[in-house]
């Protein structure tokens, strides 16, 4: 009986892209916030206070959101992929479980902070804010845990279809790739929600608003932005070394190298065909000294494994040069950044640089969503590395284009809704009866009545 | 009681809390619903309606979330201690888990997009949309309970009829009865709340909601001892002369006792009675329908194995321990009335902290921009040395350690809100 591989890889992957934004803006969001306020009550200027409370705003309405589109994402796996999941729930099921208690806290306390303004006391109300950022490493904690267990899978055996003497916590915990992996994640966090949330102020800018609202509102995100993205640049070149030991299928994807060969080229740009990198820019030695350290190290090509269990070549080399790509270019920004601040002492002023934090913004988000593509694509036919393929996972039920279909047509109905929100939002005005976490429309209304 | 019993007791657990406290909030977008249904004809009778609409909203707006991740909890600790069984139910019942998914959507969607809007027309719309998914994913929910206690479920991928394992007498009997028991648990609620408030009228007809409400689930759920003699048989004889018995007599008590207690206005105490009769309910249930998990497969072929359970079982313990005090502070100041808007005129002039240099945090702010600096090159080059030119897993960590202190100083070198105050940004 055949299955709906195919959509149902889709659908994940939707569910993923909407969802994983939402997360970059829950693990960072709150950090600045709690910056801005902790400076408020040191300082006591009223500005950062009106900051802490509009940046609020926007953390409630993604964090709501943040909510459903995981849920879709915990209904899916087994919905989508009861092979799975029976089979190794079991091993790291217990990953999700704990994910689970974080994102409780995450959930109790960002409610308390919300509707908690003016009704705790200052530094109750902040301190609430500590938590919710714990909780926000924690859960990516758990959550990458799981996906590296999956990328590199241990901690138990595989008899007759059924795992079998599984030590959860090893599984878990005892991997390599989880550090990278989740370093190199949690990073990307800060720099998709700096660029984000600093793009409507750089627009501001270019539209000739600047007050000290807008300058400040800019500053705090595109520091944040600024000082990760260069960091980001040495992450990331230690995740695709741990990538060429662990998965040398997936580098060679990356590269597009066919066969296992000393001193290997890259090549920047050009289209994977008939076994070769047609139209790139070829640079000797540069992947065995970027994946080994070694410019003469062997580095093993896609012949290594059958047809059937390469990835496909041309999706990972190009997600892979769009986010080696674009994050070069963000860390750059970043330097341009940090550079006139330290001989200056002051923001960037050229044009350009305002137009460039405004496409860094979506060219985050493309990044962060590339490097995902180069991460789970690239463990393909694979569910659980070498041990279960998708096929194997994927359920039996028809109809998996139904749902798709529905789901998408779901989220661009919230999509669009949120977009609007956001708008709507930075525009009400704080503690009027228009805003919504202050109470005000029940009292508008109740003294109305 | 087996160790392999212990985590499906915590997922009832977690169903229990689940319908009680994230039923609430269903509920009140039922009562949304009856009130943009039946919005009334006059001016008064209109505005009367929008305000049931702004109380339900409003008096779940903090703990919706909260409420929420009980389903999560359970979704978790399944598949974690039971995975087979959680691989086929969500399998056979991926349609009413679809429809419940998107359900959850668009009610969440709701509080997110209901923040920004402001107009009571569009209010209206948003309202009305939303409202509909409190009822559908109720109903789901519920049909897949009822699906899984009638023996509709079989181990397996997809192994089971997709449509009738799910469109069926047990099923429809348990999602209306959900429905019922989500607008019974927030008409109780809300009247509660609306009586804190001091609005007695509002109260008062939250109060004769719960009342219909509750009834209307009474009588739900002995008629469904009929459904369940002729669907379920095996269920019904253990629920009325077995394991189950002690369950369902818990359940008929608190049921009754939960609509005098309405009548006699003593809210609070009917919320706690009603949680026991849905306790009761889902007890007798459990106690029922062991030791089969699904068709053919017991709870202890389905569970995972020792030391799975073992890990999952102290996750619980140590995360409950963490969890309950915090979900107690969340209640306890939603339901002091700290959260109230009154609250919020007392004070509308920011508030300024005694000096903070004391804290450690404060350490973070003595130091100088250079000195910042400084530390900030220091930790990106230990970075450097570590994360990039060694190999050991060691060096690795401290590596990483090494380029967060480069970051939060370089942060702190920058210091981006002095940066912003002075002029010549532009």
């Amino acid at each position: 009986m055949g299955t709906y591989l195919r959509d149902a890889s889709q659908m994940q992957a939707l569910s993923f892209t909407v969802h994983i934004p939402l997360v970059c803006f829950g693990i960072a969001l709150p950090s600045m916030i709690a910056y801005v306020e902790w400076r408020h009550l040191r300082g006591g200027d009223p500005l950062y206070r009106t900051l802490a409370r509009r940046w609020t705003r926007i953390m409630a309405t993604l964090f709501a959101v943040g909510v459903i589109t995981g849920t879709i994402l915990s209904f899916e796996m087994g919905a989508l992929w009861p092979g799975f999941m029976s089979t190794f729930g079991g091993v790291f099921g217990l990953g999700f479980a704990i994910e689970g208690f974080s994102f409780f806290l995450e959930a109790i306390f960002i409610g308390i902070y919300v509707y908690g303004w003016d009704r705790l006391s200052a530094r109750a109300h902040l301190l609430c804010l500590v938590p919710v950022i714990v909780a926000g490493f924690t859960g990516s904690l758990m959550v990458i845990s799981v996906n590296a267990w999956m990328q590199h899978p241990s901690g138990f055996r595989l008899v007759h279809g059924r795992a079998v003497d599984v030590h959860p916590l090893a599984a878990l915990f005892g991997n390599s790739f989880l550090w990278n992996e989740l370093i190199h994640m949690y990073v990307a966090a800060y720099i998709v929600a700096g660029f984000l949330l600093a793009m409507p102020y750089a627009i501001a800018r270019l539209r000739g608003r600047w007050g000290r609202y807008e300058r400040t509102a800019f500053a705090v995100p595109a520091t944040i932005a600024a000082v990760a993205s260069p960091a980001q640049v040495l992450i990331g070149d230690w995740a695709a070394r741990d990538v060429a030991t662990q998965q040398p299928t997936k580098l060679a994807a990356i590269e597009g190298l066919t066969h296992t060969t000393r001193g290997a080229a890259e090549h920047l740009l050009g289209w994977y065909s008939h076994g070769q990198v047609k139209f790139g820019i070829a640079i000797p030695k540069l992947l065995s000294l970027l994946a080994f350290h070694n410019p003469n190290a062997k580095v093993q090509g896609l012949d290594a494994v059958p047809l059937s269990q390469r990835p496909p070549v041309n999706l990972e080399r190009v997600s892979f040069q769009l986010m080696v790509g674009i994050g070069t270019g963000l860390a750059a920004l970043g330097v341009v950044f940090l550079f006139v601040r330290y001989r200056h002492g002051r923001l960037p002023r050229a044009r350009w640089f305002y137009l460039a934090v405004a496409s860094a913004g979506p060219l985050s988000f493309v990044a962060l969503i590339a490097g995902w593509i180069v991460t789970e694509v690239g463990r393909q036919p694979w569910v659980v590395y070498r041990v279960m393929t998708s096929a194997e996972a994927v359920t039996r039920a028809r109809g998996v284009p139904v749902s798709y279909g529905a789901l998408l047509a779901a989220y661009i109905v919230v999509g669009c809704g949120v977009a609007w929100v956001l708008r709507r939002l930075a525009r009400a005005p704080l503690d009027g009866p228009e805003d919504p976490f202050g109470g005000g429309p029940m009292r508008a209304l109740a003294s109305g009545a | 009681m087996h160790l392999y019993d212990l985590p499906m007791t915590c997922s009832l657990a977690g169903v229990a809390l689940y319908a009680v406290l994230g039923g609430a909030d269903f509920g009140a977008g039922l009562w949304q619903l009856t009130s943009i249904l039946a919005p009334g004809r006059s001016d008064a009778q209109r505005r009367a309606a929008a305000r049931v609409r702004e109380h339900a909203h409003h008096s779940m707006g903090p703990v919706w979330e909260a409420n929420h991740v009980w389903l999560i909890f359970v979704l978790t600790v399944t598949w974690t201690a039971y995975p087979s069984a959680f691989g086929a139910i969500a399998s056979t019942l991926a349609i009413p888990l679809f429809i419940a998914g998107l359900g959850v959507v668009f009610r969440g969607a709701a509080y997110a997009l209901r923040a920004g809007g402001a107009k009571p027309s569009e209010l209206g719309t948003i309202d009305t949309i939303f409202s509909l998914s409190s009822l559908l994913t109720p109903f789901a929910l519920g049909a897949m309970v009822g699906a899984i206690a009638s023996g509709r479920v079989p181990a397996g991928n997809a192994a089971g009829n997709m449509v009738t394992s799910w469109l069926n007498p047990t099923s429809a009997l348990v999602g209306v009865l959900a429905v019922a028991v989500c607008a019974y648990m927030a008409a109780v609620y809300l009247a509660a709340d609306a009586a804190r408030h001091g609005e007695r009228e509002l109260a008062e007809q939250f109060r004769a909601r719960a009342l219909l409400a509750g009834l209307v689930a009474g009588a739900v759920a002995i008629a469904g001892l009929a459904v369940l003699h002729s669907d379920a048989h095996r269920l019904y004889a253990r629920l009325t002369d077995g394991p189950g018995l002690a369950g369902l007599v818990v359940s008929i008590l608190a049921g009754a006792s939960t609509l005098a207690l309405v009548g006699a206005r003593r809210l609070e105490l009917a919320r706690g009675s009603a949680a026991l009769a849905v306790v009761g309910t889902i007890a007798g249930w459990a106690l029922a329908q062991q030791p089969l998990l699904l068709v053919h497969l017991t709870l202890r072929q389905a569970a995972a194995g020792h030391e799975t359970l073992v890990a999952l079982l102290v996750a619980i313990a140590v995360g409950a321990a963490i969890l309950f005090p915090s979900l107690g502070l969340l209640f306890g100041l939603l339901l002091r009335g700290r959260f109230d808007p009154a609250d919020a005129d007392a004070d509308a002039e920011p508030r300024v902290a005694p000096p903070w240099d004391t804290t450690p945090i404060g350490l973070l702010s003595v130091s100088s921009n250079g000195l910042r600096a400084r530390l900030s090159l220091a930790g990106l080059l230990g970075g450097l040395g570590l994360l990039t030119a060694a190999e050991a897993p060691w060096a690795h960590a401290l590596g990483v350690v090494s380029l967060f202190v480069c970051m939060l100083f370089a942060f702190l070198a920058v210091d981006p809100l002095e940066l912003a105050r002075a002029q010549d940004g532009r």
